[in-house]
């Protein structure tokens, strides 16, 4: 996987769209976020650190999908601002956006029968203009974000053909496809095995490391989350509970708050991170 | 049985592999059909290659180029604008039933057009601007009545069959109470017909259709993305509401402006897409061949109303309804499977 990433870091400096990766900020300042009449969350201020891996982890219908759909500017905020680089992102043209900020989102749809490098070169669009013919860099990307996924031997399959953990593989890689140096990735593990679900952390974490991508996860697999976030955010009924490195921040404690489950923190024999063990009423 | 198998098999590859071809060749066949069979017309090679450079009798030069020639023009650029406005609503429900005649924005515009007709007359233009407004307003109402938390596209063509049956009962009260005349005028059209075209008629719409057909391929590859659902396409940079309003517009006003020319004509935007779907063996249907497709089949279907019954010609419409009431059947057995 690493030589398939500097080979990635090779393609992009003979890329002459391509600018070593501008300075980036995302945050929210204060906002209420929700649906219709409900409100998830109130007064909510978060910082994504630039360069950083961010995880964000709480337990179900805390927020942390929600909060990341407004980072993403797919949810806007009733109250309070989402700002990217300084300025409020719904005042931004939203290709613009699309050039700064790429998402894996969980909802989405195959067209029916559509071809792997099909999938991937729709990733491309917010760097097109009407009429603009598919010029050498957009291949050089779709080709090179299929490299890092590992998906270069299915270029020419069905997209349903695939099986759970190559599907995801593939929306990773339309989203590679739009170059952004800000990903965001909902759930990106769902659904997958554990094997899957490693060798996809391993690659957002190579993505994070070597390419300088900054990246926002919703996760709920709390031991992954420590191992590979730089900056764990955990959140509780729509607050930020704790947020820092997770060797700073994961206590027994932590944990009980959040998630109301009793547990052991081990050290990480692999990582050294945090290990969070479960006490259950069995044992 | 064997024989039989492997020869079936053959056709559907060479259909599969060549399916513009096929569908242009087909056409053109008709084309010339259309245009050059019958009766006192043209007997032979010579007489249509007579016709072809005008040395050939006047009144049979007005049959051939007056009259058959703008019914034929009109039959491929009305079919084409359905086929194009099926493919952009079935894109934007996620669904092969969402097209404008299942959710009834053609019964929709043909209430403009008799209401037009009923307020200022007979008029061309009266009748076009009737139609989009018609077509529009009953959109809206299936947009309002379908929401809850967001559209799914199955409740919006549920609630497209009920605004379209509540349109049809309205059509039929505005015929029986406006005057005897326009109620005539009115009834002749109610079934889509193609009958009695004219250049006059059918030149203005064409203009109007194809600025409308330019928009949708301008939308096209929007409309791609938001098959992937409106989170992958706002992620994209897609203005989802916007770019989804952009496409509803152009889809009603084909449906719309087709249906102010000849009346509500079923079926074609419902099949056309999805033929021309399974003829290109393709992942989403291309507007292209749904427009072929679509003006093949009302061609077709024209072709059979004109000459299937002896001595006499019935409206296209009613060949249509009756093709689509089968095939609609079909895809309710077939969805009813999954």
């Amino acid at each position: 996987m690493t030589a398939t990433v500097t080979e990635i870091q090779q393609n992009k400096s003979n890329d002459t769209d391509y600018q070593a990766l501008p300075e980036l900020s995302l945050s929210t300042q204060s906002v209420t976020l929700g649906y219709d009449q409900t409100i998830i969350a109130n007064n909510l201020s978060v910082d994504i650190p630039e360069g950083k891996f961010s995880i964000i982890v709480g337990p179900n219908g805390c927020g942390k999908s929600t909060l990341l759909r407004a980072l993403s500017r797919l949810l806007p905020p009733t109250s309070g601002q989402v700002r990217l680089n300084g300025q409020d992102i719904h005042s931004l043209p939203t290709r613009e956006v699309a050039k700064i900020l790429g998402l894996l989102p969980q909802s989405a749809i195959a067209p029916d029968g559509i071809k792997v490098v099909d999938l991937v070169a729709r990733g491309r669009f917010p760097h097109q203009k009407w009429f603009q013919p598919w010029r050498e860099q957009d291949q050089i990307a779709v080709e090179s974000a299929m490299k890092a996924t590992g998906i270069m031997e299915f270029a020419q399959h069905h997209v349903d053909q695939l099986s759970g953990g190559q599907k995801q593989r593939v929306w990773v890689a339309m989203a590679l496809a739009q170059e952004t140096p800000l990903l965001l990735l909902d759930e990106p593990t769902t659904y997958l095995d554990i094997a899957h679900q490693i060798e996809l952390m391993d690659l957002f974490q190579d993505l994070n490391r070597l390419q300088g991508h900054t990246m926002v996860a919703v996760l709920h697999d709390l031991n992954h989350a420590c191992r590979y976030a730089d900056n764990l955010i955990a959140m509780k009924a729509g607050k930020i509970i704790a947020s820092g490195a997770p060797k700073d921040i994961v206590t027994e404690a932590l944990i009980e708050d959040v998630f109301g489950l009793p547990c052991m923190i081990l050290e990480d024999p692999v990582s050294g991170t945090p290990l969070i063990i479960p006490k259950s009423r069995q044992v | 049985m064997k024989i039989y198998r492997t020869y079936t098999l053959t056709i559907t590859n060479v259909i599969s592999h060549y399916p513009k071809q096929i569908i242009c060749s087909f056409t053109l066949a008709l084309i010339i059909a259309t245009l050059f069979f019958g009766q006192h017309i043209a007997e032979n090679t010579q007489d249509i290659w007579q016709l072809i450079t005008g040395q050939a009798d006047p009144y049979q030069s007005i049959v051939v180029w007056q009259w058959r020639a703008s019914r034929l023009f009109a039959a491929l650029v009305i079919g084409a604008a359905l086929g194009i406005s099926g493919a952009v609503f079935q894109s934007l429900v996620r669904n092969p039933l969402g097209s404008p005649d299942i959710t009834g924005f053609n019964v929709g515009a043909f209430t403009g057009v008799l209401l037009s007709i009923a307020l200022f007359s007979n008029l061309y233009w009266f009748s076009v601007l009737g139609a989009i407004l018609g077509g529009l307003f009953s959109a809206l109402l299936v947009y309002i009545f379908a929401y809850r938390d967001g559209h799914s596209g199955f409740r919006l063509i549920i609630v497209g069959i009920a605004i379209s049956a509540t349109l049809s009962a309205f059509n039929q009260w505005l015929i029986l109470s406006v005057s005897l005349e326009t109620a005539m005028t009115a009834a002749l059209w109610s079934a889509g017909t193609l009958n009695g075209m004219t250049w006059a008629r059918i030149l203005p719409a064409a203009v109007l259709i194809t600025v409308f057909i330019l928009c949708a391929f301008l939308l096209n590859t929007r409309m791609k993305l938001l098959e992937m659902g409106d989170d992958t396409a706002a992620a994209l940079g897609v203005s989802v509401n916007k770019t989804r309003l952009a496409l509803m517009f152009v889809g009603v006003a084909l449906t719309a402006v087709a249906t102010a020319i000849t009346g509500p004509i079923a079926f074609i935007a419902l099949a056309a897409p999805q033929i021309a779907k399974r003829l290109e063996n393709s992942a989403s249907t291309s507007l292209g061949s749904s427009a072929l497709v679509g003006g093949l089949l009302l061609l077709s279907a024209d072709f059979i109303a004109q000459h299937g019954w002896e001595g006499s010609t019935l409206p296209v419409g009613l060949i249509t309804v009756s093709l689509g009431g089968i095939y609609l059947v079909f895809l309710i057995i077939r969805e009813g499977r999954k």
